[in-house]
């Protein structure tokens, strides 16, 4: 009786799982046409082919990163990366409806796209070659620098990194310019919290002897323009950090094609307007498309 | 794999302020706990109502938000000391309230007839309580307690968060600057922190033990 009723229930489920599976496919094909101005053919058995014949991407970004991924009270992420994604997804002739936003942050980057749980990830994903043992990267898209932020007024006196000897410097745990600061700043007494804001309250309060917050430039500016009477920049980059756009391994064909959206987007201004309304309202200054690194993995 | 082995040092470097801070605040718990589980059942109605305001306080506050108040909050009101010792304090208040309603339910595990007997000998409450009834308590108690130090021990890893260069932390660290091994960085945290939280079970069961009244 007992196993009479669990049958009966799976087949229930299994009959409205097909009917809706049904349902969203027709909708798929009856959408296809209104969408089908942009995409450029692509070759059979390509991944550009594939995802545009799904109409449909999974981007990972961040959604605590001011100016690039954020996600606030609107429910979808917004910043630079985003921007990014959706000019990707444009040029596959995938509708904005069709990008489906997944969090990733610093330490689950690699794991989502090794096991293509996001078929692409802008989440100021800074090219290095441990990473790219394991993942491709297209791009680079932006080339941020590592720059300091102190009080106003400089306080201490803090001209670049090696100022910071034997004083207190706040950044986020597991992120690249801490990892810098450690490496080749080892006078310096570091301490991490996991998000930016709390080392810019941490600074304004001075609590523990924090006298200087690093990180990229961009993210500071915000802080800067923020509260200008509080914070000032010591505004000498000390080290690039190359933006990717990371792909799972193997994808070459796929890269060339993000490297020429880049090209082209860069050429026609829409990277340049995708830029000022986001991440370059804290930071006057051109864009400019750093050289493509290659594809070849 | 080479990842965890290259990085063993910073590994024992994380788990050794895991465990510091585990003990401090595991030590200093455990007297607060004990002050307001006794307030909780004294005579007076005042302490009475302290001692369960606390609890009903701090029991139902986030961790996450007893560490933004001791960090970004007591430097507001001028208290300013170490990230560290200000993980201590958040972590001791939070876990405080849980040691009190433990040492409670063992304090209420103690037949009454026992307290009624001291207090027939002329005992004050602070006799009856300390010489007569915790005692007594405390065996009763080992097991919850054990289960609250293993919570604390992986409540520790909030402290990562703020400014304390824990296990949890300098994982996120070799995270990033290894990225082509993250799988193995994460499965020898979670190991390291298992490992721990089995040495501290271990423990209490040797007291659990060497505390049980022969009957």
């Amino acid at each position: 009786m007992r196993a009479l009723r669990i049958t009966t229930l799976a087949a229930a489920a299994a009959l409205t799982l097909a009917a809706c599976g049904g349902g969203s496919d027709g909708g798929d094909d009856t959408a296809a046409p209104s969408t089908s101005e942009s995409p450029a053919a692509f070759a059979d058995g390509t991944r550009m082919k594939e995802l545009a014949d799904a109409g449909k991407i999974t981007v990972g970004t961040k959604f605590d990163q001011p100016l690039f991924g954020l996600k606030g009270l609107s429910g979808e992420p917004e910043g630079f990366d985003v921007e990014v994604a959706q000019l990707i997804a444009a040029k596959l002739g995938i509708p904005e409806d069709g990008i489906e936003y997944v969090e990733t942050v610093s330490s689950n980057r690699e794991p989502f796209l090794e096991q293509k749980q996001v078929d692409i990830v802008v989440a100021t994903y800074t090219i290095n070659d441990k990473r790219d043992e394991v993942v491709d990267f297209a791009g680079p898209y932006f080339v941020a620098g590592q720059d300091i932020l102190v009080k106003a007024d400089n306080p201490e006196g803090i001209e670049g990194p090696d100022g910071l000897a034997g004083k207190t410097v706040c950044s986020v745990s597991g992120s690249t310019p801490a990892g810098n600061i450690q490496q080749n700043y080892p006078e310096a007494k570091l301490v991490l919290f996991d998000t930016y804001t709390k080392c810019r309250d941490a600074l304004r309060d001075g609590t523990d002897g924090v006298v200087a917050v690093t990180t990229d430039n961009v993210i500071l500016s915000g802080y800067v323009s923020e509260s200008p009477d509080d914070f000032e920049l010591v505004g000498k980059t000390f080290r690039d950090e190359p933006y990717g756009i990371g792909l799972p391994e193997g994808q070459e064909e796929f890269c060339q094609f993000i490297n020429e959206v880049l090209q082209e987007a860069d050429e026609d201004g829409t990277l340049q307007k995708a830029f000022d309304d986001t991440a370059g309202k804290f930071i006057e200054s051109e864009l400019e498309l750093p050289e493509p690194r290659g594809c070849d993995s | 794999m080479d990842a965890v082995l290259d990085n063993l040092d910073v590994f024992v470097d994380g788990f050794t302020t895991t465990l510091t801070l585990t003990m401090l605040a595991a030590v200093g718990a455990l007297v607060l706990g004990t002050l307001i589980a006794a307030m909780r059942v004294c005579p007076a109605p005042p302490l009475r109502w302290a001692g369960a305001g606390y609890v009903n306080a701090v029991r139902n506050t986030p961790l996450t938000v007893v560490f933004f108040l001791a960090v970004f909050g007591l430097p507001k009101v001028g208290v300013s000391t170490t990230f560290f010792r200000f993980a201590v304090v958040a972590l001791t208040v939070y876990t405080a309230a849980f040691v009190a309603e433990a040492v409670r339910s063992g304090i209420n595990s103690v037949a009454s007839g026992q307290a009624e007997a001291s207090r027939s000998v002329g005992m004050t409450f602070n006799q009856t309580l300390t010489l007569v009834v915790l005692p007594q308590a405390f065996r009763n108690i080992v097991p919850p307690l054990a289960s609250v130090f293993i919570a604390l021990l992986k409540n520790t890893s909030i402290a990562s968060a703020f400014a304390v260069a824990d296990a949890t932390q300098n994982m996120q660290g070799l995270i990033n600057a290894n990225g082509s091994a993250v799988i193995w960085i994460l499965t020898a945290t979670a190991l390291g922190y298992v490992a721990l939280a089995l040495g501290a079970a271990f423990l209490f069961g040797l007291l659990e033990r060497s505390l049980t009244a022969a009957r």
